[in-house]
C-alpha cells in the first residue's frame, strides 16, 4: 500500500513557484502551457537535452527502469542541480495514467529520486484526469479542461500537417515556420478560455489547413515512414534521438498517429473494464459520452482536412479500435496496449507501410503488442516493413540507425517498384488512347 | 559497364572488393583495429600497387562504414541491403541467408517476399562473442575450432549474450569440463542465438547460404548449424565470397554511379579525417598534468606489504590460494604476516594443473626450512581445490577479502573487489560484513572485459592501459553491459576516437558500472569513509583514477589488489597451527581426472562433473542438491517451495466426459492451478497440467519467442504450450488476467502485463497452436460471481451445452479448492516456522514469484538454501502474519504486495532473513527491489537480491548465501 503522505502544491505556492514540465511533445505542451500560463500557473517546459540527461536520471533513479523515466527523472534533476531555479520556489508536474504498467510509478520514482538529493521537500504535481492525488493549488476548470482538449487537437493537426508538408517543401523551412506561427497564436487564444468557442475553434483549423496548402511543394515520390511505439520514445526528441528528424534527412515523409487516440484509448479503456469486467460501473456512462464527443470532434477535423486540402486525413478511431481484431483483444490494456498493434495495421491500411516500432528496451507491454505482434501483422499484411528500435541509455544511435537504414533500403526498393509499375501504367494508357 | 569498387568496413575488419562486372578482380581483407580510415586508406594504397586502375566507382557500407560514408560524402548502402543484393543475383536459388558478422548477424528470407532481419540491441555479438570465449579458453578461434570437432557432448550455454554465456563458461573450466565439449557448446550458443533472435519460428527450408567471417573460418560452426537445421550437403552453401558478400554488394551498387579516380577517393578519405568533428561525447582527461600524476602515483605506492626472501626464511608459514573466475592466486606467508611468495596468473581453463604446479614449486623451495601450518582456498574453485589437495578450510570470498583489507586499513568501511569476472563489494558495519552487492548477469563490465578489448585493439592489456592514463579526451561509452559498450565503442571509433580515449573511456565505464549499476550510489559519502579499492582490475591506474575521479575522494590500493583474496585466505588460516594439505610425496603422485555424467536424481538432471584424484579422493560438482553426491540426508528441513511444488504436482487428470483440456504450468498458473482444476474437473474435464519445467521445456519452444528480452518465465511458456500439444489435448487453457485477486494489501490488484497477455502473443506467434484450440479468454477471478459472469460470456469456447448452474457450482467449487489450498500454504509456513524456532535454525523467506518455485526457474536455489541449513519459506505463506506495509511508490499489483508484506516479516522477526528472488529483465521489479530493499535496510536486516534467468550461476549464488550466513554469523558473535 502506497504511503499517501506527499508535498502538496499549495495555494500559496501557485503565486510564485515555476513548475517544470518535462518535455514530449513539443507543439501540444507549449499550447498547454500558454494555457496554464494565463490561468496564473508559471510553467516553463524543459527543453534541454544531451546525454548528460540520462546519465543524471540513472545517477537518481534505478537503472533497470524504463528508459522514459530515467529521461524524465534525468531533465528534472540536471534543471534542479544547474542552479538555475531557486528549488524553494520550483514544482514539478508530470502526467499519470495509472494502470498495470510500470509507468504507473513514474511519480513516485521522481519523488524517489528528489529525496535521494536532499530536495524531497518539492512538490510533485501528479496531473491525471482521474484526480489521483488532491493538490489544493493545482485546481483544473471545466473551462481550462476543455481548451486542453482543444490543444490536442490543435497539436495533431499542426503536428500531421507538418509533416505531411516537411519532405516536400521548397522553401526549407516553411512548414515549420508555420507551425510556429500557430502555436504562439493558438496558445495566446486559448489561454482565454471564455473565448473558446467551437466555431471559431473550427475557422482556426480551416485556415490552418488552408495556410499549409499554400506551401509550396514539390511532389516527388518519397518513402513513408510511420512511427508507433511507447508514447514517449514515440513522440519525444530525447527519447528516440531524433528519430522524426533522422528520417526526414534521409528523404522519408514521417507519419505519427497524434496523441488523441492515445487519449480516446485511455477513454476506451475504462468502458472495457466496465463490458469486461464490471468494473467502474457508475463512471461507465461519462465515459461513453466523453468517448464519443472526443472522438466525433477528431472526424470533423478529419473532414475539413479532405475538404479543404489534398492532406491526408485521420482514420476514425471506431475504426482503429477494430482494425487488429484478428490478432489482439482490446483488452489488452497496460501501456500503449492494443492501440500500438492497431497503429501498425492502420498505417499500413492507409498505404504506409514502412513502420517504426520504436520502445524503450525491456519495454514490458512492448514485448507483447510490438514485437509479439509482428509476425501476425505480417501473416496478414505480407507488404509491410517493421523494423523494432530499443531506446536505451546505453543503445548506441549506430547501432539504431543502421537498423532503421536497412528498413529504408528495403523501402526504398518497394517505392522504386511501385512507381516503376505505375510509369508503365500511365505509358499503356497512353498507348490505348 | 566499367570497373567499380566495394568496401565494407565492419565492426572488426574492412574488406576490399574491386569488380568488373559480376567478375572478381582483386580482394582483400584486413583488421583495422579501430583505425577505421587510415586502414581504408592504407589498403588502397596498396590496391594500386597490384593492380592497374584508375577510374572506379565506389559505394561504402558496413556498421562502421556509414561514418565514413558521412564525412567522405562517398555513396552508403546497408550492408544486410547488399548482402541481400548479391545473393539474388549470383546465387538466384538461394532460400535462406544467415551471415554472421563481427558483431552483427543478419538473416534473409526469399520466400514471399524478401524479408531481411537483424539482430537486436541486446544479443551479444557473434565474431566478437567467439574472439571473447577463445581468449577465455586460452585458445586461439582457430584452436577453439578444432578442438570443438572432437566435442562428445554439449552443456547448456546462455545465447542471449556474452556476458551470460560466459557466467556459464567459466563454472565449467573450474569444474574441470573437457574444453572441446565446451568449445561445441560455445558454438551451439552461438547456433541458438541466431535461432531464437532472428530466425524466430520462421520455417528455414530450402537452399541456406552461411555467409561472413565466422562461417567461414570455423567448421565447428558450420557443423553446429549443419546439425541443428538438419542440413545436407546440398542444401548448405558456403560459397567462396563468404567474406566479401557484403562488398560486393556494396561494388556491384556502384556500379549506377560515376568513376572516380581512386587517388580522389584516397584523398576524400583522408580529407575526412582531418575535419573530423567528434560527435562523440567527450570527458576530462585523468591528470591535469605531470605534477598531479606523479602525487598520485606516489600516495598510491604507499599501501605495502613488507616481503621476505622465502630462500633466507625458516620457520612456519600459512598458504593462502584464490581460485578465481579467471586467474589463479597463491600467497604464502611468514608469521609476521609478511609475504614470502606470491603467484598470480590466468588459471588457463585448469586451475587444479597450475595449483599442482605451483605446490610442488612451493615444497621445492621450503624444503624442509619452512612448514606449512595452515591453508585455506576462496573464490571459484574453492571446493575443487579443496579437496584435490586436503586444504584446511575454504572461506567464502567476502570474509577473504576483508580479512586482507583489514590489514591494510583496520577501520575499512567499504571494500570494492573488481575482478576478472565480477564485482563484489560491501560495507563494513559494526566489524561485521553488511549489505554485500554483486554485479548481475547483464552488467559484468569487468577486468576480462578491459582485456578482450585491448587483444581485439592489438594490445596487452597492461600497455592498453597505460594509453589510457595519457588520454586527453576520454570517450564517454555509457555504463551498460558489454554488448552496448561494444555498440558505443563502434560508434567512438566511426567519430574517430583514438585508441587512448577508448582506453581511457572503457576505464570510466567499468567504474561507472560499478558505482550506478552495482552499488547504486549518487554520491561518495554513501559508500563510507574509509574505501578499500581491489582486485586485479585495480592494478589498472587508469581504472583506478577514474574511480578516484568519479566519486571525488582518494581510496586505498594495496600493493597487492589483485592478491587480496589470497592474502586474506592465508590470514585467516593463521588460525591452524598443523595443515591437513596434501605433502611433498602426495604433490608429486597428484593425479587428476574428470568424467562428466547426467544426474538422474531428480528431473532437473544435472549435468555433474566427477573428479577423481590420484589417493581416491572424489568431487562432484555440477549438483544443484546433494542428491547426486550419494549423500543420505540426516534431516530434512521444511521448504515451502517442495512442498507447493509437490502440491501442485499431485493434481492428476481423472478422466471426464467433456474430453481433455490443457493447463500449462507456468506463470499465474502456479497461483491459481488448484482453482482452474477444480473447476474443469467439476465441469467434466480431464485437466492435464504440463510438467513443471526443466532445460528441455525451454529447448523445446525457444525457437518461436518474439522478444528474448522478456523474461524467462514467459518465455519457458512456449516449451509448456508444445508438451500440452504433445499430450494430444484439444483444448488449451491459459486466462488472460488483467486483475489479479484483491488481497486489500495494495493500491490496486493488477497483474504485470507479461502475466496478463502473453497469452495474446503465444497465440501470434506459435504455429503449433493452430492445431488445437488455444483459449485465452479475458476473466475476472476477483471473486465467485464475477468470475462466472466472465466465463458465462465465454462458454462457447469451453462446451456449449454447459449451463449456468452447472457453472456456478462448478465456479464455488474451486474457489473452495483454491481457499483451501491457500490455506495449506499458510498453514505449511506457520508449521516452518515452528519447526525453525524449535530447532534453531535459520529463517529464509525466498520471496518472489508463484513461480519461481518452478525447478528450471527457480535454479533450485531453495534446495540450495536448505542445503546452507536454511528452513526456507514462500513469500505467499508468511506475509499474512505481517501487516500491511506502507511503501514509497504506487504498489499496483497483487504479487508484489506479498514482497513487502514479507520483508515487513523479516524486519519484525530477528531470525528470519528475506532473499529477494529478481527475474531478469522483469520491469516491474525495477521498483519493488528499491522499496524491499529500504524496507529491510530501515530495519537493521540485510538485503540479499539474486537474479535469474535462463542459466543461473548457482556457484555466484552459494557465495551470496555464505556471505549472508558469515555476515549473519559475525553480526551474533559480536552481540554477544
Amino acid at each position: 500500500m502506497q504511503d499517501k503522505s506527499f508535498v502538496p502544491f499549495t495555494e500559496e505556492m501557485k503565486k510564485d513557484y515555476t513548475i517544470l514540465v518535462p518535455n514530449m511533445l513539443p507543439t501540444h505542451f507549449k499550447l498547454m502551457i500558454s494555457i496554464f500560463k494565463t490561468h496564473g500557473f508559471n510553467m516553463e517546459l524543459l527543453e534541454t537535452s544531451g546525454p548528460e540527461i540520462a546519465e543524471t536520471g540513472l545517477k537518481y533513479t534505478h537503472n533497470d527502469t524504463c528508459y522514459p523515466a530515467i529521461l524524465v527523472i534525468g531533465q528534472f534533476m540536471q534543471a534542479l542541480l544547474s542552479g538555475k531555479y531557486d528549488t524553494h520556489k520550483t514544482a514539478l508536474i508530470m502526467f499519470q495514467t495509472g494502470g498495470g504498467c510500470r509507468a504507473s510509478n513514474y511519480i513516485s520514482l521522481i519523488r524517489k529520486a528528489l529525496k535521494k538529493a536532499g530536495m524531497e521537500y518539492i512538490p510533485v504535481i501528479s496531473f491525471s484526469l482521474a484526480g489521483i492525488e488532491n493538490h489544493p493549488g493545482f485546481k483544473l476548470s471545466v473551462g481550462m479542461l476543455r481548451s486542453m482538449m482543444y490543444a490536442v487537437y490543435y497539436g495533431d493537426l499542426l503536428m500531421s500537417l507538418t509533416n505531411q508538408v516537411k519532405p516536400y517543401e521548397i522553401n526549407k523551412g516553411d512548414a515549420e515556420r508555420l507551425s510556429e506561427k500557430w502555436t504562439a497564436r493558438l496558445g495566446k487564444e486559448l489561454g482565454n478560455s471564455t473565448k473558446v468557442r467551437y466555431k471559431d475553434i473550427k475557422k482556426n483549423y480551416v485556415e490552418i489547413i488552408k495556410e499549409f496548402d499554400l506551401i509550396k511543394m514539390r511532389k516527388t515520390p518519397k518513402v513513408r515512414v510511420g512511427v508507433v511505439g511507447e508514447i514517449f520514445v514515440k513522440y519525444s526528441p530525447l527519447g528516440n534521438n531524433g528519430l522524426e528528424n533522422f528520417l526526414v534527412q534521409e528523404g522519408a515523409e514521417v507519419v505519427v498517429p497524434g496523441l488523441i487516440d492515445f487519449c480516446l484509448f485511455s477513454i476506451y479503456n475504462q468502458i472495457i473494464d466496465y463490458k469486461l469486467y464490471g468494473k467502474g460501473k457508475k463512471v461507465y456512462p461519462l465515459y461513453k459520452i466523453a468517448y464519443n464527443y472526443v472522438s466525433k470532434k477528431k472526424n470533423e477535423i478529419s473532414e475539413l482536412i479532405q475538404k479543404h486540402s489534398d492532406f491526408k486525413g485521420w482514420t476514425p478511431f471506431e475504426e482503429i479500435v477494430h482494425i487488429a481484431d484478428d490478432v489482439i483483444n482490446v483488452a489488452v490494456k497496460m501501456g500503449e496496449g492494443w492501440l500500438l498493434t492497431a497503429e501498425m495495421f492502420e498505417l499500413s491500411e492507409t498505404g504506409c507501410k514502412n513502420i517504426v516500432c520504436t520502445q524503450p528496451f525491456g519495454c514490458l507491454p512492448n514485448h507483447i503488442c510490438g514485437k509479439g505482434m509482428m509476425k501476425p501483422i505480417k501473416e496478414i499484411r505480407p507488404d509491410v516493413n517493421i523494423v523494432a528500435v530499443d531506446y536505451d541509455a546505453g543503445a548506441s544511435r549506430v547501432n539504431q540507425e543502421n537498423r532503421l537504414k536497412l528498413m529504408l533500403a528495403n523501402a526504398r526498393r518497394s517505392l522504386e517498384e511501385t512507381t516503376v509499375t505505375e510509369n508503365t501504367k500511365e505509358h499503356s494508357n497512353i498507348l490505348y488512347k | 559497364m566499367g570497373v567499380t569498387l566495394g568496401i565494407d568496413i565492419g565492426s572488426t575488419t574492412t574488406k576490399l572488393v574491386v569488380l568488373d562486372g559480376e567478375k572478381v578482380l582483386y580482394n582483400k581483407y584486413k583488421r583495422h583495429l579501430s583505425r577505421v580510415r587510415q586502414t581504408t586508406v592504407e589498403m588502397l594504397m596498396d590496391m594500386q600497387k597490384e593492380i592497374d586502375i584508375d577510374d572506379v566507382s565506389v559505394s561504402i557500407s558496413g556498421s562502421a562504414g556509414m561514418g565514413v560514408a558521412e564525412a567522405t560524402g562517398i555513396e552508403f548502402i546497408q550492408e544486410v541491403y547488399a548482402t541481400g543484393e548479391v545473393v539474388y543475383k549470383l546465387a538466384p536459388d538461394t532460400n535462406v541467408v544467415i551471415e554472421l558478422g563481427g558483431e552483427d548477424a543478419k538473416v534473409i528470407f526469399y520466400d514471399g517476399g524478401v524479408d531481411e532481419r537483424m539482430n537486436g540491441t541486446c544479443a551479444g555479438g557473434t565474431g566478437a562473442f567467439i574472439d571473447q570465449m577463445a581468449v577465455l579458453l586460452d585458445m586461439t578461434v582457430d584452436e577453439m575450432d578444432k578442438a570443438s570437432l572432437e566435442a562428445k557432448k554439449l552443456y547448456p550455454i546462455a545465447s542471449r549474450c556474452g556476458v551470460f554465456a560466459k557466467t556459464d563458461i567459466q563454472p565449467l573450466l573450474n569444474q574441470g569440463a573437457n574444453k572441446s565439449d565446451i568449445a561445441a557448446s560455445i558454438f551451439q550458443a552461438v547456433v541458438n542465438q541466431t535461432i531464437t533472435g532472428l530466425i524466430q519460428g520462421r520455417k528455414v527450408e530450402g537452399k541456406v547460404m552461411f555467409l561472413g567471417g565466422p562461417l567461414y573460418y570455423c567448421d565447428g560452426l558450420k557443423k553446429r548449424f549443419y546439425e541443428t537445421l538438419k542440413l545436407t550437403e546440398e542444401t548448405a552453401i558456403f560459397p567462396e565470397y563468404a567474406l566479401y558478400a557484403v562488398a560486393m554488394g556494396a561494388a556491384m551498387h556502384a556500379q549506377k554511379l560515376a568513376p572516380k579516380k581512386i587517388n580522389e577517393i584516397i584523398d576524400m578519405l583522408k580529407n575526412s579525417e582531418k575535419q573530423e568533428d567528434n560527435l562523440t561525447d567527450r570527458l576530462a582527461p585523468f591528470f591535469a598534468d605531470d605534477a598531479e600524476y606523479k602525487e598520485f602515483k606516489d600516495r598510491h605506492s604507499k599501501a605495502t606489504v613488507k616481503t621476505i626472501d622465502i630462500q633466507e626464511y625458516n620457520g612456519k608459514a600459512w598458504l593462502g590460494i584464490d581460485c578465481g573466475s579467471t586467474t589463479t592466486k597463491v600467497v604464502l606467508i611468514a608469521e609476521d604476516k609478511s609475504i614470502l611468495y606470491t603467484y598470480y596468473s590466468s588459471n588457463l581453463g585448469n586451475p587444479v594443473e597450475i595449483i599442482r604446479q605451483q605446490l610442488s614449486e612451493i615444497y621445492k623451495i621450503c624444503g624442509d626450512r619452512i612448514e606449512i601450518c595452515g591453508s585455506a582456498v576462496t573464490g571459484y574453485g574453492e571446493e575443487l581445490i579443496k579437496h584435490a589437495f586436503h586444504i584446511d578450510e575454504g572461506i567464502v570470498e567476502t570474509i577473504a577479502h576483508y580479512t586482507a583489507a583489514k590489514f591494510f586499513q583496520p577501520d575499512v568501511d567499504f571494500i570494492l573487489d573488481i575482478g576478472g569476472q565480477d564485482i563484489k563489494c560491501f560495507r563494513i558495519r559494526n566489524n561485521s560484513i553488511d549489505s554485500i552487492m554483486l554485479n548481475e548477469a547483464c552488467s559484468s563490465g569487468c577486468g576480462s572485459f578491459i582485456e578482450t578489448f585491448a587483444k581485439a585493439m592489438g594490445y596487452n592489456v597492461a600497455d592498453f592501459a597505460a594509453l589510457g592514463l595519457g588520454s586527453k579526451a576520454p570517450v564517454n561509452l555509457g555504463s551498460r553491459c558489454t554488448v552496448f559498450m561494444n555498440s558505443s565503442v563502434k560508434q567512438s571509433q566511426k567519430d574517430g576516437a583514438s585508441v587512448e580515449d577508448i582506453s581511457a573511456g572503457l576505464s570510466v565505464s567499468v567504474v561507472k558500472n560499478a558505482i550506478y549499476k552495482v552499488i547504486r550510489a549518487t554520491s561518495p559519502k554513501e559508500l563510507g569513509e574509509k574505501i578499500v579499492v581491489q582486485g586485479g582490475t585495480f592494478y589498472n591506474d587508469a581504472v583506478l583514477r577514474a574511480f578516484e575521479m568519479e566519486i571525488g575522494a582518494e581510496v586505498i590500493r594495496p600493493e597487492i589488489a589483485g592478491l587480496m583474496g589470497a592474502y586474506g585466505a592465508a590470514l585467516h588460516s593463521m588460525r591452524f597451527s598443523e595443515s591437513s594439505i596434501l605433502d611433498a610425496e602426495g604433490v608429486k603422485g597428484f593425479s587428476h581426472k574428470s568424467d562428466s555424467a547426467v544426474c538422474n536424481g531428480c528431473a532437473n538432471h544435472c549435468h555433474l562433473t566427477i573428479n577423481r584424484f590420484a589417493d581416491g579422493e572424489k568431487f562432484i560438482s555440477g549438483n544443484q542438491c546433494e542428491k547426486g553426491l550419494g549423500i543420505k540426508k540426516t534431516e530434512e528441513l521444511p521448504n515451502l517451495y517442495a512442498w507447493k511444488r509437490e502440491y501442485l504436482d499431485s493434481l492428476k487428470p481423472m478422466s471426464g466426459k467433456r474430453g481433455k483440456i490443457g493447463l500449462p504450468m507456468a506463470l499465474s498458473m502456479y497461483e491459481f492451478a488448484p482453482l482452474w482444476y477444480k473447476l474443469f474437473c467439476e465441469l467434466g474435464f480431464e485437466v492435464h497440467f504440463s510438467a513443471q519445467s526443466n532445460r528441455a521445456t525451454y529447448e523445446k519452444g525457444q525457437f518461436t519467442i518474439p522478444s528474448d528480452t522478456a523474461c524467462y518465465p514467459a518465455k519457458i511458456m512456449h516449451g509448456h504450450m508444445l508438451e500440452l500439444i504433445e499430450k494430444g489435448v484439444d483444448k488449451i487453457f491459459y486466462p488472460s488476467l488483467t486483475y489479479n485477486i484483491d488481497e486489500k494489501a495494495g493500491d490496486n490488484h493488477y497483474n504485470c502485463p507479461v502475466v496478463a497477455y502473453y497469452a495474446s502473443l503465444l497465440d501470434g506467434n506459435m504455429e503449433q497452436l493452430k492445431d488445437v484450440s488455444f483459449l485465452y479468454p479475458y476473466l475476472n477471478v476477483d471473486n465467485p460471481k464475477a468470475l462466472t459472469h466472465t466465463l458465462w460470456k465465454n462458454i462457447k469456447l469451453f462446451d456449449k451445452s454447459i449451463t449456468k448452474s452447472e457453472l456456478s457450482k462448478a465456479v464455488k467449487k474451486a474457489y473452495e479448492a483454491y481457499d483451501e489450498y491457500k490455506a495449506k500454504v499458510r498453514q505449511e509456513g506457520e508449521r516452518a516456522l515452528k519447526y525453525a524456532r524449535e530447532h534453531n535454525k535459520r529463517i529464509m523467506i525466498l520471496a518472489g514469484r508463484p513461480y519461481h518455485i518452478d525447478p528450471e526457474i527457480g535454479h533450485g536455489i531453495d534446495k540450495l538454501a536448505v542445503s546452507l541449513g536454511f528452513v526456507v519459506v514462500s513469500e505467499d505463506s508468511i506475509c499474512h502474519l505481517a501487516p500491511v506495509q506502507y511503501v514509497k511508490v504506487l504498489d499496483q499489483w497483487t504479487f508484489h504486495s506479498r514482497l513487502y508484506r514479507s520483508a515487513r516479516y523479516a524486519v519484525e522477526h530477528r531470525d528470519a532473513e528475506l532473499v529477494q528472488l529478481v527475474s531478469f529483465g522483469c520491469g516491474v521489479d525495477a521498483i519493488t527491489t528499491d522499496e524491499v530493499r529500504s524496507i529491510l535496510e530501515d530495519g537493521n536486516k540485510h538485503y540479499t537480491q539474486i537474479k535469474i534467468d535462463e542459466i543461473t550461476n548457482l556457484g555466484a549464488v552459494k557465495i551470496r548465501l555464505r556471505s549472508l550466513i558469515g555476515a549473519l554469523e559475525d553480526g551474533e558473535e559480536n552481540a554477544r
